[in-house]
């Protein structure tokens, strides 16, 4: 058992846990806290695939501004005096159940029975030099460079979009 | 040899370490003798009444969502601020316009007065005045 491995196992461990503590804890603020928990699991994850840039993605993006953005929306909203979906309208429990045994069944297929098909195998080398850093800055900078700033307009965009929708609603 | 990451990754397990360890230790060195009022809320001497969800202001939430749009120019700058010498003065502008673009984004947001927070000004109370109308209100106390 080499160290990759080892710390592939205790990642995913992490991760499967904290996603079952988020969606069965009734506080929602604890749900939130085990979320961060599990986006830093996936975080290391990418990184032994060789996705550095997804990985810090994942940590500043969703660990640090997304996951405020639910906690705000948590401390917003009065969470708690809600009844539970689940006592409510008990088929919806029967259908969760039946799309979560389909989806463990395709999962367990896939990686039980299916060998990994001759294009992936042969791509391997190439996608892990793709997700450094440094290439994804050489192909956004030169090749996408429309898209890039297109990236930039989208987001200024979405700055005034915020600011007059937050006035408009709440003064 | 270790990596750059695989040098992250030792950190993280010492500093969790370095938590549980002090935590242990502590656990077994204090002396553990709970009692009711150890475990009610504390507030300042107050016993604490009604629910501690309070409505948060809406403007907090506005600052939040700026942040997640510079957060993610902040990614998309990452791989700029590695290569851009790579490329000379074509890849220098490059990450110049994007951060004029945003840059426009952040100068609406501060001519809207959108970084400006309005601090109520509540007016301390006067203590001479209050001195002077309550001696007028006393009554005298007359001594057996």
């Amino acid at each position: 058992m080499n160290l990759e491995l080892i710390i592939f196992i205790v990642l995913a461990l992490t991760g499967a846990i904290s996603a079952v503590g988020m969606i069965t804890r009734p506080n929602p603020v604890i749900s939130a806290l085990f979320l961060i928990f599990n986006f830093f699991a996936l975080a290391g994850l990418y990184l032994l695939l060789n996705a550095q840039f997804i990985s810090i993605v994942q940590i500043i993006v969703y660990a640090g501004a997304i996951m405020v953005l639910f906690l705000f929306v948590i401390m917003l909203l009065r969470t708690g005096e809600e009844p539970k979906l689940f006592s409510e309208k008990k088929h919806i429990k029967y259908f969760a159940i039946v799309i979560a045994v389909l989806v463990f069944v395709q999962l367990g297929y896939l990686i039980f029975y299916e060998a990994p098909s001759e294009y992936i195998s042969q791509r391997v080398q190439q996608s892990m030099e793709a997700g450094t850093i440094e290439n994804i800055g050489q192909q956004l900078y030169t090749t996408y460079m429309i898209p890039f700033e297109a990236a930039g307009f989208l987001l200024l965009a979405a700055t005034i979009g915020a600011l007059v929708l937050a006035k408009k609603n709440f003064e | 040899m270790l990596t750059e990451f695989g040098k992250v990754l030792v950190f993280i397990i010492l500093a969790a370490a370095f938590v549980v360890i002090a935590l242990f230790v502590a656990r077994l060195i204090r002396p553990a003798r709970p009692t009711k009022e150890k475990f009610t809320i504390y507030e300042c001497g107050e016993n604490p009444e009604g629910t501690p969800w309070v409505k948060f202001n809406i403007r907090f939430y506005v600052v939040a969502l700026i942040f997640l749009i510079f957060d993610v120019e902040i990614v998309l700058l990452f791989p700029w601020a590695l290569t851009y010498q790579d490329y000379g003065i074509y890849g220098f502008l490059v990450g110049i316009i994007f951060l004029l673009i945003l840059g426009l984004g952040m100068a609406y947001e501060w001519r809207k007065g959108d970084l400006e927070w309005e601090k109520p000004s509540p007016k301390p109370p006067n203590l001479a005045k209050i001195l002077e109308k309550s001696k007028r209100n006393i009554p005298v106390e007359v001594p057996d």
